[in-house]
């Protein structure tokens, strides 16, 4: 284990590449998502949804699953909601913002869902 | 009434000695921590520091009477025990905005930390606070960017943004530091940081570095698919120079420079400040200097006086003291001046030093840099202390990972996100963190080698400067 290890990571291997909080730890479960959502809720930010294909993830501006939703607290609704745009854009990264009007910032973002960089 | 002329010595007292003054909105404000001379009353102190910092001359001179100097001294308003401490006292001064230049800090700051300070009836003294009034704030340009502007153009949401001091801080070639910065950034960091004195140094010449440390940064994100940046220190000998390198640095592409205020000097701090608001660029501020100012806690400036003034001349980060690491900060005082940095309205709080309502009105908040002798393992408590809107600067603890930068900045980063997410679900970090990191290194051997090579590390000395508590 404490062997010396190379640091594996390459710009001819897309499946390397990372996209900002959360993409050094392993893919959440459900239930830890589920946690996530929870958190951006207690804050009393507003969620949004949104999508990209892996190769343009550098692009300030995702596509965006419908409008954020606005005042929504129901976590099982937010959680469909982040399924729906996973089912209806396979292979793309799914990210998940909590957006904060007071500072007029994100004050979480996420890629919950993982795309296809293979 | 018109008065006569009477040459000779007043009692300082006499004029500027008004515990009856309610001071004014758009007054300047400041409190010191006063040790007369033996035999020296305070009233009489309190009134000598107003004067010294203000109007006064020891002797009347005739030209006084050419003016309304009743309306431009400072006024002594008001004098308190200082907690523990019966040999000081505090002395709250009230200054008329029109003492000084607008949007000057210079000004402001050769007035009231200038002869005053080696007058012969105090034994020492120390700027503990200062309220700048609102009609004074606006004058002053303020953080070229401020926090969320920050988030926008790195791209960091929901957590601290993450950096490292490159090492050796002297000797290495531009291009093997260059490496080290590529390293580290390619490892997980978001910035990389010049050491302080790392100015442009005969081994390495500040052109060639701010050239491969770009290559650098440009490369590992395209590698990472993130932002990445590192603080080209522009700090000089001469502004023109500064000015020159801070220009480069933009032509470049550059997406944050670095300057230290303190001895690079406030102006020329203000100019590159400027200059970043006008081109887009972060603006990173390294305090070197500091110490010789703000540890003695009788006399000098208190660390929270040189954090609002850089937050009026202009700054997006600046270091703080880390709580946990190897250099100087209480706890308390600590998260009073993270405060002072980041919050729009602070409250006075006697508890943590703070002797004002301070209002910054428009004026963004900067980031507060913890950096220094910290690794993984503080990991939780930083998270704790600091929260998201925060810079966590390991140097020793990415760049002295067995197996190098990219490692070591990979495992700082499983570690932060580990802990960012523990918190998000409801964990108490400074309880769990310990479990949080080792099952993170679980899935992260980085980590887990990083957790066994720092385990034993402790930094327990005692503060030097603590708040004023009775303690008695």
């Amino acid at each position: 284990m404490n062997e010396m290890q190379d640091y594996k990571s390459r710009l001819s291997d897309p499946s390397t590449r990372k996209f900002e909080t959360f993409s050094y730890l392993p893919a959440m479960t459900d239930d830890e998502i589920r946690k996530q959502v929870a958190y951006i809720v207690s804050k009393g930010w507003n969620p949004a949804v949104e999508h990209i294909e892996p190769e343009y993830l550098m692009d300030n501006y995702w596509y965006m699953w419908k409008l954020p939703l606005f005042g929504e607290t129901d976590i099982d609704a937010i959680l469909a909601e982040c399924k729906s745009c996973k089912d209806a854009n396979p292979g793309n990264h799914v990210r998940l913002i909590g957006y904060d009007n007071f500072k007029q910032s994100q004050g979480a973002s996420m890629v919950i869902y993982r795309g296809n960089t293979k | 009434m018109a008065k006569k002329y009477n040459a000779g010595v007043k009692e300082y007292r006499a004029t500027y000695w008004m515990p009856e003054y309610t001071p004014k909105d758009s007054d300047i404000l400041a409190c010191f921590k006063v040790v007369p001379q033996p035999g020296v009353d305070r009233e009489e102190v309190a009134a000598a520091v107003a004067a010294e910092s203000s109007t006064g001359t020891w002797t009347t001179v005739w030209t006084d009477l050419l003016t309304d100097l009743d309306y431009y001294k400072g006024r002594a308003y008001r004098i308190e025990d200082v907690p523990g401490d019966d040999t000081a006292f505090y002395a709250f001064i009230a200054y008329p905005i029109d003492l000084f230049e607008p949007g000057s800090i210079v000004n402001v700051f050769t007035s009231l930390v200038g002869n005053v300070f080696g007058f012969k009836a105090l034994r020492s003294i120390r700027l503990e606070d200062i309220r700048f009034s609102m009609a004074y704030l606006t004058t002053c340009d303020g953080p070229p960017h401020g926090i969320q502007v920050e988030r926008d153009i790195m791209n960091k949401y929901g957590r601290p943004l993450l950096g490292c001091t490159i090492k050796p801080k002297l000797g290495l070639s531009a291009k093997n530091y260059g490496r080290a910065v590529y390293e580290a950034l390619r490892g997980g960091l978001d910035f990389t940081k010049d050491d302080e004195n790392v100015n442009s140094q005969p081994f390495m010449n500040w052109k060639q570095r701010f050239d491969f440390c770009q290559e650098a940064i440009e490369k590992s994100e395209r590698e990472t698919g993130e932002r990445k940046g590192h603080y080209l220190n522009v700090t000089a000998a001469t502004a023109e120079e500064m000015m020159k390198r801070a220009e480069y640095a933009k032509e470049i592409g550059s997406p944050i420079i670095m300057t230290d205020y303190i001895t690079a000097g406030f102006s020329a701090h203000t100019s590159i400040s400027r200059f970043c608001k006008q081109n887009g660029i972060l603006l990173h501020v390294h305090r070197a200097m500091h110490g010789v100012i703000d540890r003695n806690p009788m006399h000098g400036i208190h660390f929270r006086v040189l954090a609002k003034i850089l937050r009026l001349m202009g700054g997006d980060h600046l270091h703080s003291g880390t709580v946990v690491g190897k250099l100087e900060g209480d706890r308390t005082a600590t998260l009073g001046w993270i405060d002072i940095m980041r919050e729009d309205f602070v409250k006075e709080d006697r508890s943590r030093g703070i002797m004002f309502d301070q209002d910054f009105g428009y004026m963004p908040g900067m980031i507060p840099v913890a950096s220094g002798g910290i690794h993984v393992w503080h990991m939780p408590a930083l998270v704790n202390i600091f929260g998201d809107d925060s810079v966590l600067q390991f140097g020793g603890g990415t760049l002295g990972h067995p197996w190098g930068n990219a490692a070591g900045a990979c495992a700082n980063r499983v570690a932060l996100e580990a802990c960012v997410q523990a918190r998000n679900e409801g964990a108490e970090l400074e309880k769990v963190g310990g479990d949080i990191l080792r099952k993170a290194g679980e899935s992260s051997p980085e980590l887990k080698v990083a957790l066994e090579t720092w385990k034993e590390i402790r930094f327990e000395f005692d503060t030097v400067d603590k708040l004023d508590v009775a303690h008695k």
